[in-house]
């Protein structure tokens, strides 16, 4: 938490180098956290995300992720209720419900088997929802692409993560850790991809942030951007 | 005379041309089809199965590249960057990207472990010529990953011209890439850029 309010600090009064994109006026500084995020990931993460996925047996790494996904639903159904999709956030306390007992304490997704669908929202949706705009593209130390708003969003999302509340600290602290190499073996196939697909990580990783997000926040249904000046006249579409 | 002949030869080409585009398979159907079928293919595959990366780039190249229409998502990349190049560089630059596509869609098939798929049903008019085709992905314990095929009508049947996963569309996410580039370097410097990654990946397949 001190670390995140340190980044925040560091970011807003940092350097402003310019590269250029109206959308990320602090690419310089950026491009340094990225690459720091980067070595860690590549020397502690993913070797060990990599470990976890060729040694634990896919039936228990989907316990894992159903047992995360499922304490994650309460917080979502809140995000989901803040954002007037009354009947979403009822869904997911139902889901939460369903899995936490017939689920047997969500190890089992059986609400997705019945019907209802996982959502994703947190608190960075809820405030783009309610109109604020992204600000500066942020790469925050650890938590990896961002910006000012999905930052405040992810502090409280951070705060009020039922993780929080496990006593003794040790049992928190490795609840953390084991969410965190799940959640990176998941993505394993992803980064692999970003990787051989992109000329520019960075940029590449950053505009799919971008567009990933403007996506979640009308819940995959965005309104058409102005493509028109993209499109170079009598070329096919 | 010839003139007649010619008009005849027309009026035949339109015809059946006009046939065969009354028949041409709806986009729905077709991805839900070519989607299938590869699925399929690799399923029974044991040398694909086991890491041939040559192989699934061999079938990618028989059954999914002939419904892309790689001219529209390489000018769709570059944005306003395609007018500068010349008629010999949107070839380059268009076959240097497929190159680079092919392996990218060849290293998104290899992680497929047998997920669901759930293939929309199509929203669009009788006429339409420019459609959006709809499937996710449905995996436990997570959101379903939709992937959403942009496609239009043309002669020789519905091409996708671009393709969105999870709200990402692969063709806008270029477009800052190409347009940095050629601001630094030029077209040539793109295309430049492009081969050499294309090298580089077939180079790390040989290893």
């Amino acid at each position: 938490m001190k670390l995140l309010c340190v980044a925040f600090a560091t970011l807003l009064t940092g350097c402003a180098t310019t590269n250029g994109d109206p959308r990320d006026p602090l690419e310089g500084l950026n491009r340094k956290v990225y690459v720091f995020n980067d070595k860690l990931d590549s020397w502690v993460l993913r070797p060990v995300a990599t470990g976890y996925r060729n040694w634990v047996p896919g039936e228990l790494r989907d316990r894992v992720r159903n047992f995360f996904g499922n304490i994650a639903d309460p917080l979502i159904g809140v995000n989901n209720m803040l954002q007037g999709k009354f009947e979403d956030g009822f869904l997911d306390w139902i889901r939460f419900g369903f899995n936490s007992t017939f689920g047997l304490f969500g190890l089992h997704d059986i609400a997705s088997d019945m019907g209802y669908e996982k959502h994703n929202e947190d608190f960075g949706q809820t405030f783009g929802r309610w109109g604020a705009g992204t600000g500066p593209y942020l790469v925050l130390p650890l938590l990896g692409s961002s910006n000012v708003r999905d930052g405040l969003g992810s502090a409280l999302d951070i705060y009020l993560d039922p993780l929080g509340e496990v006593r003794p600290y040790h049992l928190e602290y490795g609840l953390w850790a084991t969410r965190l190499v799940q959640t990176r073996s998941d993505l394993l196939d992803a980064s692999r991809i970003l990787e051989e697909a992109s000329l520019d990580k960075y940029v590449f990783q950053r505009d799919a942030y971008l567009q990933r997000r403007r996506n979640l926040i009308y819940d995959g249904r965005p309104p058409r951007e102005r493509d028109v000046d993209t499109i170079p006249p009598g070329e096919p579409k | 005379m010839t003139r007649i002949l010619a008009l005849v030869a027309l009026t035949t080409a339109m015809t059946f041309g006009g046939a065969r585009a009354q028949q041409l398979t709806p986009p729905d159907t077709l991805v839900k089809q070519v989607t299938l079928e590869v699925v399929e293919l690799i399923a029974k595959d044991k040398e694909i199965r086991g890491g041939n990366r040559a192989k699934l780039i061999g079938l990618i190249n028989d059954k999914v590249l002939p419904h892309f229409n790689f001219v529209s998502m390489s000018a769709l990349a570059m944005g306003q960057s395609w007018n500068k190049a010349t008629p010999e560089q949107k070839k380059r630059v268009t076959e240097e990207f497929k190159t680079l596509l092919v392996r990218t869609y060849a290293s998104a098939l290899a992680s497929y472990s047998d997920q669901k798929f759930d293939f929309r049903p199509l929203r669009a008019k009788a006429g339409d010529t420019d459609v959006t085709v709809n499937v996710r992905v449905l995996q436990p314990g997570a959101q379903p990953v939709p992937i959403d095929y942009s496609m239009e009508k043309t002669a020789s049947g519905w091409k996708v011209y671009d393709v969105m996963v999870g709200g990402v569309s692969l063709v806008a996410n270029y477009r800052t890439e190409f347009n940095n580039l050629v601001r630094e370097s030029g077209v040539e410097g793109l295309i430049k850029n492009l081969s050499a990654k294309n090298r580089a990946l077939e180079g790390a397949d040989r290893k």
